[in-house]
């Protein structure tokens, strides 16, 4: 990234730098610090809202500039999730089965540690082995590459399957979903060797860090999620403003004429669909152990159309819009499903937020579609003129 | 012709029964200047689909260059790096971005994802972009979206960018097409100064577009040649006329 690159796109310094002094404030406001001035489930919510806006702005440059409509990628980010929740749930098992077995006389064999910690997280869906998914759930540094390769490998096969057959706009967009939906029944299953519906839990305990406050957990998680933002948001952003991310966005506006020019179509789709569900897997990395919690419902198909509603509120083919929409929409979807938004009363009628927040947020998307085009981050172009 | 570039010979093609080309033979040599006229449905538009890989033909042979390669069964981009540049009928430039960024995209360059990903922009790219819309016409747009560019602009950059490709031959379908007086002149010459080291192959409708071009000109009808050789020379062929006016006054 040379000096010309910042130079260039202005919004990304503008961006990291509104970043980072909101990452200073609520640091500073956390119980944490001391202040207190934030509750540590605020703290939470915020975390997982800049994780929710990283995979927006990889939804982004998957759909608002290679014009990938992905209904797919919360897939990766479950993917994510269920990776490193998987070791989470393993070492902190461990930690408890050792501990309750250590008062023995005799000491217990390596194998009956292993029972009896599968035991333990097995024994919801009747079982007790370990499934060969879990084979690398003891290794921290493997399972890490996980959240990383499983996600990566899934996309890298699914888009070569697709974009080689050129499977393009609405079908390529019901292919995902189909996928995501396959995924998420899957782990309903008992024998998926993930809990079914139960999924991993307790992930919010770091194991290591007993001893540590959930409101420290929660800041560290915080300000990891707050740089993994960042890091992508430059990465995405260094992707789009060169020469990739013209031929992408020639390909979302029209992909036969780029292959006439002389680039293989595929392999950029390929390129972009694997990074953001790359990146998609660690956003999800970082979410659920804030989360605390991760089941199936979690990958269900709707959770990816949120997405590429966040997006198109916020604006697509501009970075900050997905910021923008994913950070607005998806903290006020908490603030009217959590009881938060006064009902109306009508006198005939009361209208309850937790069940017409969806209706609203249906209208806003329709009207956006129609009236706004350019979301909520197209306002920003009255703001700033472009030279011409 | 020792110097021929492009050899199709008995090539068919038909979309559900319909005979689209019917086996059709053409050479185009290096350089070349080559008019290609015909009424709708005589098969131009599906001529140059076959030859840029978009459509594979039922029977028959395209062979590119000294070396004799196959163009059948070469996906389009690997076609396009070949170095055949296609111009489409409707001015299709990218709208969203530069005249600057559109050239960039089309200037030859390593194609690979990696290579784009880490291109740099160099004093000779630009230089080279500069040469071309110069030639073009476009020098002062550069910064302009090209979506804002009036339809004749739109047409240049669309040149421009085969031009960019650095390609042995050129498609051009319709060029003129919607254009004024003044902007034919000028893209006459821009497709005759184009024509001097490469070949350029052109699709017209446009008789006095055609005239104007001054250069060999083939026939199609029903998706074979009809007649080849200099304009006055076909257009006083009776089969072309009875073609051309029966068609036109039906």
């Amino acid at each position: 990234m040379n000096r010309s690159f910042i130079a260039q796109n202005p919004s990304v310094l503008w961006f990291i730098a509104l970043l980072g002094l909101f990452t200073l404030a609520v640091t500073v406001g956390s119980e944490a610090f001391g202040t207190g001035l934030i509750s540590t489930s605020m703290v939470k919510t915020l975390g997982k809202t800049l994780c929710l806006c990283l995979i927006a702005i990889a939804m982004d440059v998957v759909w608002g500039y290679c014009g990938i409509l992905s209904l797919g990628h919360f897939a990766f980010f479950g993917i994510g999730g269920y990776a490193i929740g998987m070791w989470l749930m393993y070492a902190r098992t461990e930690g408890i089965v050792l501990s309750s077995l250590s008062g023995q006389a005799i000491p217990s064999t390596a194998q009956e540690i292993s029972d009896a910690i599968g035991n333990q997280i097995f024994g919801v869906v009747g079982s007790s082995d370990f499934p060969w998914l879990w084979a690398f759930a003891d290794n921290l540094f493997l399972q890490l590459l996980m959240v990383v390769l499983v996600p990566g490998l899934l996309a890298l096969v699914f888009g070569w399957l697709a974009f080689r057959s050129r499977v393009t706009g609405v079908y390529l967009s019901i292919l995902t979903q189909a996928m995501t939906l396959a995924l998420s029944l899957w782990l309903f299953q008992n024998d998926s060797g993930l809990r079914g519906n139960n999924g991993l839990s307790g992930l919010q305990n770091i194991p290591g860090f007993e001893t540590a406050s959930q409101a420290d957990i929660s800041l560290a998680f915080f300000l990891g999620s707050a740089l993994a933002l960042a890091l992508g948001y430059l990465l995405f952003a260094w992707i789009v403003s060169g020469k990739m991310g013209s031929v992408i966005q020639g390909i979302r506006d029209n992909e036969a004429r780029v292959r006439f020019l002389g680039y293989r179509v595929e392999g950029y789709k390929l390129f972009i669909f694997t990074l953001t569900a790359v990146i998609s897997g660690i956003a999800g990395a970082l979410y659920y152990p804030q989360a605390g919690i991760i089941n199936p419902a979690e990958l269900a198909p709707i959770a990816s159309i949120y997405l590429a509603v966040w997006v198109a509120i916020g604006g697509r083919g501009r970075l900050y819009g997905a910021v923008i929409g994913a950070a607005f929409v998806s903290l006020l979807s908490s603030w009217f499903t959590g009881g938060g938004a006064p009902a109306i009363d009508l006198g005939f009628y009361t209208i309850l937020w937790t069940d017409w927040w969806l209706v609203l947020l249906g209208v806003s998307f329709v009207c956006v579609t129609l009236f706004f085009p350019k979301g909520i981050g197209g306002l920003f172009d009255y703001l700033v003129r472009k030279p011409s | 012709m020792n110097n021929t570039l492009l050899e199709v010979s008995g090539v068919s093609v038909s979309f559900d029964g319909f005979k689209a080309i019917n086996s059709l033979s053409i050479q185009i040599a290096e350089p070349e200047l080559r008019a290609i006229i015909g009424p709708n449905g005589a098969g131009k538009t599906t001529f140059m689909d076959i030859i840029t890989g978009k459509t594979k033909p039922d029977e028959g042979t395209v062979i590119w260059g000294e070396r004799n390669i196959s163009l059948l069964g070469m996906s389009e981009a690997d076609i396009a790096n070949a170095g055949i540049g296609r111009k489409f009928q409707k001015p299709t430039v990218f709208e969203a971005q530069t005249v600057r960024q559109n050239l960039a995209m089309a200037l030859k360059n390593p194609r690979s994802p990696l290579a784009v990903l880490l291109h740099r922009k160099t004093s000779r790219n630009a230089a080279r972009i500069e040469a071309i819309a110069e030639e073009i016409g476009l020098s002062d747009s550069l910064p302009r979206i090209a979506g804002e560019l009036s339809h004749g602009q739109k047409q240049w950059l669309e040149i421009g960018m085969l031009l960019a490709q650095e390609p042995r031959l050129l498609l051009v379908d319709e060029p003129a097409a919607g254009m004024t007086v003044e902007e034919r002149e000028k893209t006459t010459d821009i497709l005759k100064r184009a024509a001097q080291t490469r070949a350029v192959v052109v699709v017209e409708h446009d008789m006095e577009f055609v005239r104007r071009l001054n250069c060999k000109v083939t026939v199609l009808h029903e998706g074979s040649v009809l007649a080849e050789g200099s304009l006055d020379h076909v257009t006083s062929n009776p089969t072309v006329i009875e073609v051309y006016l029966g068609r036109g006054h039906a």
